[in-house]
């Protein structure tokens, strides 16, 4: 799609976010839960090396929209959607895709930490790497491992571990342990689901200096229903309502100048 | 006024609950009597004529004293494996199944089955393995006694794997699934591993249950006086051995039933002691 249809959708003024192409791009998503209309008609082009936070009010969508984007939505049975959505130009629900091999181009981490318990340090950041093996790509385990492990900023507390129980890791090494695995699939998007919901505000300042950092690398997009924590990560905000998208944003000027009234009510507090 | 009453009141549920304490003590002390009263018999009886021999050497004719059941202890062993061999994937398997399939038309009948199975007289399922196996190769065997004592664990180990895989946590599959894991793959690698104390347990208790059983054995493994570790041949047994010594004629013989049951209710023993083993790894993992 060209660029000039993304910058459309990402709202007018917006100079800073002009320049990258968008790598996801969604058109008129619904998703539900049998009859529970869980999100309505909402399109966003997500563009690469951005990070794009979504926030709102708890059960707004948030999380569901998320998992509309790696497929994880349809393991949920009488979950299906309607709309596209196009991953680097490529319909991710088009028949003949296979759900499984999208979720191998995005990654994504959870609330809560998902440390697999019977597994080591190494052997986690390694548990998607044999997926990735059996579609016959080469790649070197051990160098897999601690690229990722540093660019989860991991790599110098566990070093002299890695086959020590991942369960032996602090809440916050393990969430960065759950961001490691993710990366060392080497996907083009990362998505977070509040990734610092549980974990203490010193783990959380680390976290969210990392997904500062991996934009470079990776196209990220977090939920969050902290806004202090999207204003600090994120390039644009969505702000989510009752299932609707009611605003897209470059992240500075969603909390400061927001074009819809719902969106200054929300983050001034005055909501419901 | 009041609180007279409310004083007599509580005296009385104060009774009424010593009483039923005092009842329930009483019941629990019951419950372990026939196990001590097993053990101490077995114990007095068994250890005199527990001998190195009884490990080393062949059963002797009833006119020779002596000889041992090292041909039976082996047969027993040879036999248990090879259940486990056939019920142990099949059992894993469909517990799997179960758990990831619920509320699916196959797995609720296949539960009830399961169930149903659980409950079948153990000589039934030397009938079974009698008609499927002995029948139609001519001859008692290994093979017939492995497969009915194999299908009695099926039940045990599936219904264990099954609440074993599905108390691991779900953001854990979830976790797989974003990984490019298939179901499959999610199941075997991840699911099936947290599972595996609990499951391993489930294993154990089976294996206590049929390492035992002797109805099955009776027109399956038939028991054999000389050497076997052929599947395809009649082999000896300690519960057989127990039983056809337990009801000879000789002195010297019911000595040596006495000494068998004492063995294979210390192998019984360990295997219950190792599945506890397990059980507390399993627990002390996840609490960890
Ligand atoms: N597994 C599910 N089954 C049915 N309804 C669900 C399920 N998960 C979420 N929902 C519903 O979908 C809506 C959106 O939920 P969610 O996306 O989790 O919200 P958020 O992440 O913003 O808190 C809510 O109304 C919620 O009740
Ligand atoms: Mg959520």
């Amino acid at each position: 799609m060209p660029v000039s249809d993304a910058n459309a959708l990402l709202g007018a003024g917006d100079t800073a976010l002009a320049s990258p192409a968008p790598r996801m791009e969604v058109r008129g998503l619904d998703a539900f839960f049998g009859k529970v209309h869980a999100v309505k008609d909402v399109s966003m082009a997500i563009p690469e090396h951005r990070v794009t936070a979504i926030i709102g009010p708890s059960g707004c969508g948030k999380s569901t929209f998320l998992r509309t984007l790696n497929r994880m939505h349809e393991t949920i049975p009488t979950a299906y959607i309607r709309g596209t959505v196009h991953l680097d130009g490529e319909d991710i629900y088009a028949p003949g895709v296979d759900a499984v091999s999208v979720r191998r181009h995005v990654g994504m981490v959870f609330q809560r930490p998902t440390a697999f318990p019977t597994m080591s340090i190494r052997g986690n950041v390694a548990a998607g790497l044999g997926v990735l093996r059996a579609v016959g790509e080469r790649f070197d385990v051990e160098e897999r491992v601690e690229e990722a492990l540093r660019r989860a900023a991991l790599w110098d507390e566990v070093k002299d571990r890695l086959d020590a129980s991942a369960l032996g890791l602090s809440g916050g090494q393990q969430q960065r342990l759950c961001i490691a695995r993710a990366l060392a699939m080497e996907p083009g998007v990362l998505l977070l689901d509040e990734p610092t919901a549980s974990l203490d505000p010193i783990s959380t300042e680390k976290v969210e200096a990392l997904v500062h950092q991996l934009r470079d690398g990776v196209t990220v997009v977090i939920v969050t229903h902290n806004m202090e924590q999207a204003a600090r990560v994120s390039d644009q905000t969505a702000f989510f309502l009752h299932g609707e998208m009611v605003e897209l944003s470059p992240t500075s000027d969603l909390f400061t100048r927001p074009r819809d009234s719902r969106t200054e009510a929300y983050i001034t507090g005055r909501f419901g | 006024m009041s609180t007279g009453l409310s004083a007599r009141t509580s005296l009385r549920r104060r009774f009424v609950n010593g009483f039923m304490l005092s009842l329930t003590w009483i019941a629990a002390v019951l419950a372990t009597l026939p196990l001590l009263f097993v053990l101490f018999y077995l114990l007095e009886k068994g250890v005199t004529s527990l001998n190195w021999a009884f490990f080393t050497h062949l059963p002797h004719p009833p006119s020779m004293p002596g000889g041992g059941a090292a041909n039976a202890i082996v047969g027993t062993l040879v036999i248990v494996a090879g259940a486990s061999v056939l019920g142990v994937p099949v059992g894993i398997g469909a517990g799997i199944y179960l758990a990831e399939r619920k509320g699916a038309p196959l797995a609720v009948f296949v539960r009830f089955l399961a169930d149903v199975l659980n409950g079948l007289p153990s000589i039934v399922m030397g009938i079974f393995a009698w008609e499927l196996v002995v029948v139609p190769m001519g001859h008692f065997s290994a093979l017939a006694g492995a497969l009915a004592l194999g299908a009695m664990m099926i039940p045990t180990v599936t219904r264990t794997t099954e609440e074993m895989v599905r108390v691991v946590p779900s953001p854990l599959r979830e976790a797989a699934l974003a990984l490019g894991y298939t179901q499959w793959r999610t199941s075997l690698r991840i699911v099936l591993p947290t599972a595996l104390a609990g499951i391993l347990t489930g294993v154990l208790v089976a294996l206590a249950r049929i390492a035992g059983e002797t109805a099955p054995l009776l027109f399956t493994a038939f028991g054999n006086d000389f050497w076997s570790l052929s599947m395809n041949q009649p082999i000896a047994a300690l519960p057989l051995q127990i039983f056809n010594y337990a009801i000879s004629p000789y002195d010297d013989w019911h000595a040596q039933a006495w000494a068998g049951a004492l063995v294979l209710i210390a192998l019984v023993l360990v295997i219950s002691l190792l599945a506890r083993a397990a059980t507390r790894s399993g627990f002390a993992r996840a609490s960890e």
